[in-house]
């Protein structure tokens, strides 16, 4: 039991992570309808922004964590248009493969910047907190709680405010949101500063729990595509909820299968949402 | 570099050309006749690289080998073994849309990656699987011949498929699903035909590069830019067009290696890591195509509908 | 002058023409109904004009302005709404969201709007919080209706409004069509229930294969023999 609720608190973390990405992930997927492949990579590079703060002006990673999400939202919305945009009218599945083509590209830069090795924010071993027969690290407290509030902030842009709205209407339903005059262009690309900022987020609290290395945010796109496809395609609050099964599910499968089959639990619960319920656990909207 | 070494530079280039058009002529089944999007292709070359490598080498302590079986036998398991996979797999993914086949053949090649890492007793996990010979004794001349004797008949087969009836719904599955389902045609048994007869010409070229390299393991293949690299040759060559797929398979390595090159005259430290250099211009390469020339080089040219005049 | 003005349209899908030589007129304040058979494009027509089908040839004008092929955008901010005949809400936005974004388009305070919008539509006030997506066929269409009008156009355009109701909200959404014309809102609308709908108009068009067939007052239309054996199901 208690190992149990342990692996929950770490699938929590985990989970935490996934929906950040997932979040953004599936309003690009609504609103531009494709299944970003590069989205894992702005993780990576979000991470990688945050280090370069960390160690060029000697901040601590959360104060870096602005910074690196500014960048990240301002180097999407750039791959946007430089990129996307001129494809966009073709046919979704070019965009598909270009979206692959910038996964690579991205990695490649981070091997050429900040090399391929494995690096981390803060060197020596922070100690853990026991509450009981549990452990819980200062840092894990400190992403959920930030995680937390990005969601939340997320949760008040799409409600409260006139873009949210606009990007919510695009992703349920593009063709009427041209007629009733929603400035699409303008709507895309708050759609991808936002999405690159919480990916970007999320690759930094991934760093900050284990360590950052070029294909982290490869390693993660299977598990929040499965995230985005649980929670119906287009929908930020089926992603959230899609990220932290996901997340507590390849936690708790440790218990029965080895834990470096851990992506396939990802996997096999996103094909059977496909095969089983294919509009999502909540109904999507593409 | 002097005339023999160039001879063998030749050589080794052009065995890469002919196993990768295999593999591009496989996608060409899946994508550009049928508009399947499959990025797992590492994953099923990989089954065939594993499967004549297990069967074909000596006995070992340390995975199951010992089959000793002949060349031939090897490269017709590799068919043999992807086909109940690639069926299960295109069963369980015919009828999903693009985006989804996609994500889930990334998934599908992870977990073949993962099993082929973890279960030791059969691949011998990381440390891989050595010695696996060429038939005959054959260098890397004679096994070009043999190399391009497959791309010859891989490419007469797909080619033929292509004019057939059977490509013609393929095709027609492609540009206009729904018309097509309303035709009668039952699509996603079409779908699944086009998506395992592709898949184990992959598994066929996977089989043919391990004989040539004499080695696998999980990372031999480097999975994720060997699918880049076909999907950037199919794309670039012609999506469609069977030649445009062998064309762009010539191309796309000249190019990649040549860029071998360029990284090794540029300075390290202005470009880190080498490989990485490469794949960052080989993806660079792929999104210039793809906005300024997304038909490729040899654009698909359709064959004529019955009675139509050529 | 009229407040719309379509001459010798020709549009299409993919380059093959569907309206050929069409044209539409609709003065200020009149109800105007195309009727024709399935597929004569009909929709087209409509597309066409608020400029989501690229117009080939022949021009529109609005308000004595060309607006040909002009963006949706520039629709809406010059004073014309367009409901299509399909899905025409947003289905996971309340019907609040659904009317605020409506007004996306236009500046300044849009409450005034939304009063109006529901003292035409009470039923929407109450049901405000209500997600679009799980609502009635006919409470949908007048979340479409509501969401078109608070952009306070001059024009509103209606694509078969009252497809798939049953006949008391049928009556009921031409009452609401004959309400908003009276506040001054030119309506151009295609019709299936073309009896009714040439009934409440002032004028009608009758379009086959994308030519304009006939055209008359309402119920010169619906008294029409030949018209009436063609599309009134005798
Ligand atoms: N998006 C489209 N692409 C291609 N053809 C279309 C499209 N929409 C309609 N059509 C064709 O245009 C013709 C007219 O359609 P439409 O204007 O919808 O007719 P109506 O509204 O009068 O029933 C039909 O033959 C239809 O098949
Ligand atoms: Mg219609």
């Amino acid at each position: 039991m208690v190992e149990v609720i342990q692996l929950l608190i770490n699938g929590i973390l985990l989970g935490s992570i996934l929906a950040l990405g997932a979040v953004g992930a599936t309003m690009i997927f609504g609103v531009l309808r494709f299944a970003h492949f590069a989205h894992g990579d702005f993780m990576a590079v979000g991470a990688y922004f945050a280090l370069s703060v960390v160690t060029v002006f000697n901040l601590p990673v959360l104060a870096a964590l602005p910074v690196a999400m500014a960048a990240t939202a301002g180097l999407a919305v750039a791959i946007d248009q430089l990129v996307y945009r001129r494809i966009r009218r073709v046919q979704p599945v070019i965009l598909l493969i270009s979206s692959f083509a910038t996964a690579l590209v991205l990695r490649s830069l981070i091997q050429m910047i900040w090399g391929s090795s494995n690096q981390v924010y803060q060197t020596g071993i922070q100690l853990p907190w026991r509450i009981g027969p549990f452990t819980l690290k200062p840092d894990h407290l400190l992403i959920f709680l930030a995680a937390t509030g990005l969601v939340i902030t997320v949760h008040l842009f799409l409600t409260r405010t006139r873009l949210g709205k606009a990007m919510r209407a695009m992703s349920d339903n593009m063709n009427l949101a041209l007629i009733t005059g929603i400035p699409a262009d303008r709507v895309i690309m708050a759609t991808w500063a936002i999405g690159g900022a919480l990916a970007a987020a999320a690759g930094v609290f991934l760093g900050m729990d284990t360590r950052l290395h070029p294909v982290m945010g490869w390693t993660l796109l299977l598990p929040i595509f499965a995230a985005t496809i649980l929670g119906g395609i287009g929908r930020p609050y089926g992603a959230i909820f899609g990220g932290l099964v996901i997340g507590c599910a390849m936690e708790l499968s440790t218990l029965i299968i080895p834990g470096s089959y851990k992506p396939a639990v990802a996997f096999a619960i996103m094909v059977a949402t496909l095969v089983f319920r294919p509009q999502g656990i909540i109904k999507g909207t593409v | 570099m002097d005339l023999a070494g160039l001879l063998a530079y030749g050589l080794f280039f052009l065995n890469l050309v002919g196993i990768y058009a295999i593999m591009a002529l496989g996608l060409n089944m899946q994508w550009g006749m049928t508009g399947q999007f499959n990025i797992g292709i590492a994953g099923f070359f990989a089954v065939g690289a594993y499967t004549s490598a297990i069967l074909t080498t000596g006995p070992s302590p340390t995975w199951l080998g010992g089959f000793d079986l002949p060349f031939l036998l090897g490269l017709a398991a590799t068919v043999l073994v992807c086909l109940p996979i690639a069926w299960l797999v295109g069963r369980i993914t015919a009828r999903l849309r693009t985006d989804y086949l996609a994500i889930a053949t990334i998934g599908i090649a992870e977990i073949i990656r993962l099993f082929f890492l973890n279960e030791g007793w059969l691949t011998n996990g990381v440390r891989g699987i050595p010695g696996i010979e060429k038939p005959l004794g054959t260098g890397n001349g004679g096994y070009l011949l043999i190399v391009t004797a497959f791309v010859a008949l891989i490419w007469l087969l797909v080619e033929m498929a292509r004019r057939s009836p059977w490509g013609r719904v393929l095709r027609a599955i492609r540009d206009n699903e729904p018309a097509t389902a309303a035709a009668g045609k039952d699509i996603a048994r079409f779908r699944l035909q086009a998506f395992v007869v592709g898949s184990c010409i992959m598994a066929l070229a996977g089989g043919l590069y391990a004989h040539f390299v004499g080695f696998v393991s999980p990372e031999a293949f480097r999975p994720l830019y060997g699918t880049f690299l076909v999907w950037v040759m199919l794309i670039a060559g012609g999506s469609g067009n069977n030649l445009g797929a062998i064309l762009g398979a010539l191309v796309v390595w000249l190019i990649w290696s040549s860029t071998e090159m360029l990284a090794g005259v540029l300075p390290t430290d202005l470009i880190g890591s080498e490989s990485a250099f490469r794949v960052f211009l080989i993806g660079v390469l792929l999104q210039i195509i793809l906005v300024s020339r997304p038909q490729g080089m040899l654009p698909e040219r359709r064959p004529p509908m019955p009675g139509e005049p050529r | 002058m009229s407040l719309l003005d379509a001459q010798g349209l020709y549009a299409g899908y993919g380059g093959v023409d569907i309206l050929r030589n069409t044209h539409l007129r609709l003065g200020a304040d009149e109800i105007v109904v195309i009727v024709g058979p399935n597929g004569a494009g009909k929709s087209t027509a409509m597309k066409a004009v608020f400029g989501l089908v690229p117009i080939r040839e022949g021009r529109v004008h609005y308000q004595g302005e060309d607006i040909t092929n002009r963006p949706p955008e520039r629709m809406v901010t010059r004073g014309i709404a367009y409901v299509p005949q399909e899905a025409n809400v947003f289905p996971s936005l309340s019907v609040l969201e659904n009317l605020e974004l409506g007004a996306y388009a236009l500046r300044g305070d849009h409450r005034p709007r939304l009063e109006k919008v529901f003292e035409i539509f009470p039923r929407l006030k109450e049901r405000r919080n209500q997600q679009a997506g799980v609502m009635s066929g006919g409470e949908r269409q007048m979340v479409a209706m509501g969401r078109a009008l608070m952009v306070e156009p001059r024009l509103l355009m209606l694509d078969e409004p009252t497809a798939g109701l049953s006949p008391r909200l049928i009556d009921e959404t031409f009452e609401r069509i004959r309400e908003v014309n009276q506040l001054g809102i030119g309506v151009l609308m295609v019709e299936q229930n073309a009896r009714q709908a040439l009934a409440i108009a002032d004028r009608g068009y009758v379009l086959a294969t994308g030519e304009n067939r006939y055209e008359d007052t309402g119920p010169a239309l619906l008294a029409n023999p030949e018209v009436a054996e063609m599309f009134l199901g005798g």
